[in-house]
């Protein structure tokens, strides 16, 4: 954010407030601004989300490729993440110029989705050792309005949530040769379980707090910011019958990054983790519920799709 | 010219349209704050974004005493062809449509305005079904309008094909992916529909000269109906009276 300029009378304001857990704007610390979220954009791909946060608006596609295992893990899929920041959030992307930020990105979604009670990949499994699924996940990054990874991890589980598969029949045939069958229907697919899938959340230091989804100005006042990545609840991602019969399942910490010159002592460091968890554990429920609307209207045809011309 | 059927008996294309019909363009003005001006297409299920930043100074080895430098980029999603591409930008068809779309937009653009300065153009291809160039040139007007720098004319671009129907050469307007794979002659033009001339001419494949006039001329009407379209765009947009950068953010 360049080009904003605060005084230390405005900064003082802005952080006796978040002390107080009351932010100029009119949030507590772990509020989110408003977001937008689309699924099934992209009709080329499998799986898609556009999220608006604020100014920060990302689209994602998850497209899917028939792969070979790797030999240590057969029995698994692979996923690979990939970032693109476009030149249309800002000039300074153009040519090569976001590549270190788009890496930072991917790193830390491959860091998040690592952990088997992140992500399963048995599900991407077609035939143990010779067949399996390869998702690749592009991340378009198309506006820049600050709190980047946050609103990437959501548009990505989104993404994955609207990503169907199609059935595939795999036979071992002679010589350890694989015949692979495909059904012609379309809509002969399934879709994925991603329901404890990771969210990013970002925490920015101000003052001996933390707050989440922070704006531009409390972003000029703080010198550091911890992402974590907390696991997400099953629960929230079925219907309200089912999620009665589901065991209660603990968030759980896939990942955590820091970023910025200051330095944090442990306890705070120890008080943003519980916070990032309640917050992310918000998130996620109205995720789930944003998700599963999208899913009925889709199956029932009712959907209206909006896209870019909102 | 041998080539596979692009008319049906009815003198239907494969997607169902005529002839000399365009696919739907959906369009808006102003879809993102920062940059100074932006805009979004959709020529059928072709969907492309712009964004202009500038008129700026151009750093000191760019700019030049007459005129303003036009930067543009074009890159594509990773997801938006049915095969999923490695790298959004920098391969060389990417590298040729970028100067392709300068030559097209330094044409329409009062470029003498602005000495010393630069405009970046940036166009990103979120979804290509065929004529992905033209949706560019036009996405990339409206967002120069959007901007408010000052133009010459509507930029507005459309391809067209050749098939046959009953022995008689007719010739197809807006090609779409299906159309484009087939084969085909590919013409592209750029023009400047309100002064008749072109910015831009491309073909791809072979096409005998005797039929070349007619190609053109569809083409061309293309981008004259494509300019009505944009021209309505601009006006509903302006009536509406604002856009996301007048919204004040706290």
């Amino acid at each position: 954010m360049a080009g904003l300029l605060l005084s230390s009378t405005e900064k003082v304001f802005i952080i006796h407030g978040v002390q107080d857990d009351y932010r100029s704007d009119g949030r507590s610390n772990i509020d989110y601004r408003p977001m937008e979220l689309e699924t099934d954009v992209v009709s080329h791909a499998s799986g898609s989300s556009r999220l608006r946060l604020a100014n920060t608006d990302i689209l994602v596609g998850v497209k899917t490729e028939i792969d070979v295992p790797k030999p240590d893990k057969p029995g698994l899929g692979k996923l690979e993440f990939f970032v693109d920041c476009s030149a249309n959030a800002t000039p300074e992307f153009e040519g090569r110029g976001g590549e270190q930020l788009a890496n930072s990105i991917s790193n830390m979604l491959e860091r998040a989705y690592h952990s088997p009670h992140a992500f399963n990949l048995k599900q991407l499994c077609i035939l143990e050792g010779k067949q399996c699924w390869k998702l690749y996940i592009d991340i378009l990054i198309l506006e820049c309005g600050g709190n980047l990874c946050d609103a990437v991890s959501l548009g990505v589980k989104a993404a994955l949530f609207n990503t169907r598969i199609p059935f595939v029949k795999a036979v071992l045939m002679d010589g350890g040769n694989v015949d692979l069958q495909l059904s012609d229907d379309p809509y002969d697919c399934k879709y994925l379980d991603v329901a404890s899938g990771p969210l990013l959340v970002t925490l920015c230091k101000i003052g001996d707090k933390c707050v989440v989804d922070p704006s531009a100005e409390e972003e000029s006042c703080s010198v550091v910011s911890l992402v974590v990545g907390i696991t997400g609840n099953p629960k929230f991602y079925v219907t309200a019958e089912e999620a009665k019969n589901m065991p209660d399942v603990e968030l759980k910490c896939s990942m955590i990054g820091m970023n910025g010159p200051g330095s944090v002592a442990p306890k705070t460091f120890k008080d943003a983790i519980n916070q990032g968890m309640v917050a992310a554990k918000c998130l996620d429920k109205a995720l789930g519920q944003a998700l599963l609307r999208e899913r009925q209207e889709n199956t029932s045809f009712k959907k209206h799709s909006y896209g870019f011309l909102k | 010219m041998p080539g596979p059927d692009l008319l049906s008996s009815q003198g239907l294309r494969l997607d169902g349209r005529r002839p000399n019909e365009l696919r739907r363009i959906r369009c808006k003005l102003g879809v993102f704050t920062q940059p100074d001006g932006s805009a979004y297409l959709e020529q059928g299920n072709t969907k492309v974004l712009a964004a202009v930043y500038g008129p700026h100074q151009a750093s000191k080895s760019k700019q030049l005493t007459e005129g303003v430098v036009v930067n543009c980029q074009y890159s594509m999603a990773t997801f938006s062809t049915g095969e999923r591409k490695n790298r959004p930008r920098g391969d060389r068809k990417s590298q040729e449509m970028s100067l392709h779309l300068r030559q097209a937009l330094a044409a329409a653009i009062k470029t003498e305005l602005y000495p010393r300065s630069q405009i970046d153009i940036y166009v990103e291809v979120l979804q290509a079904d065929g004529s992905a160039y033209c949706a560019c040139v036009n996405v990339a007007t409206l967002a120069l309008i959007d901007a408010g720098i000052p133009l010459r004319a509507y930029a507005c671009a459309c391809s067209s094909s050749m098939a046959w129907k009953g022995g008689e050469p007719e010739p197809l307007v807006d090609v779409s992916h299906v159309e484009e794979a087939a084969g085909g002659v590919c013409l592209t033009v750029a023009s400047l529909p309100s002064t008749e001339s072109i910015a831009l001419l491309e073909m791809s494949h072979r096409l005998h000269m005797d039929y070349f006039d007619v190609v053109l001329s569809r083409a061309m009407q293309g981008c004259r109906d494509i300019e009505v379209i944009l021209d309505k765009a601009v006006r509903e947009h302006l009536v509406e009276g604002w856009t996301k950068q007048d919204v004040v953010t706290i």
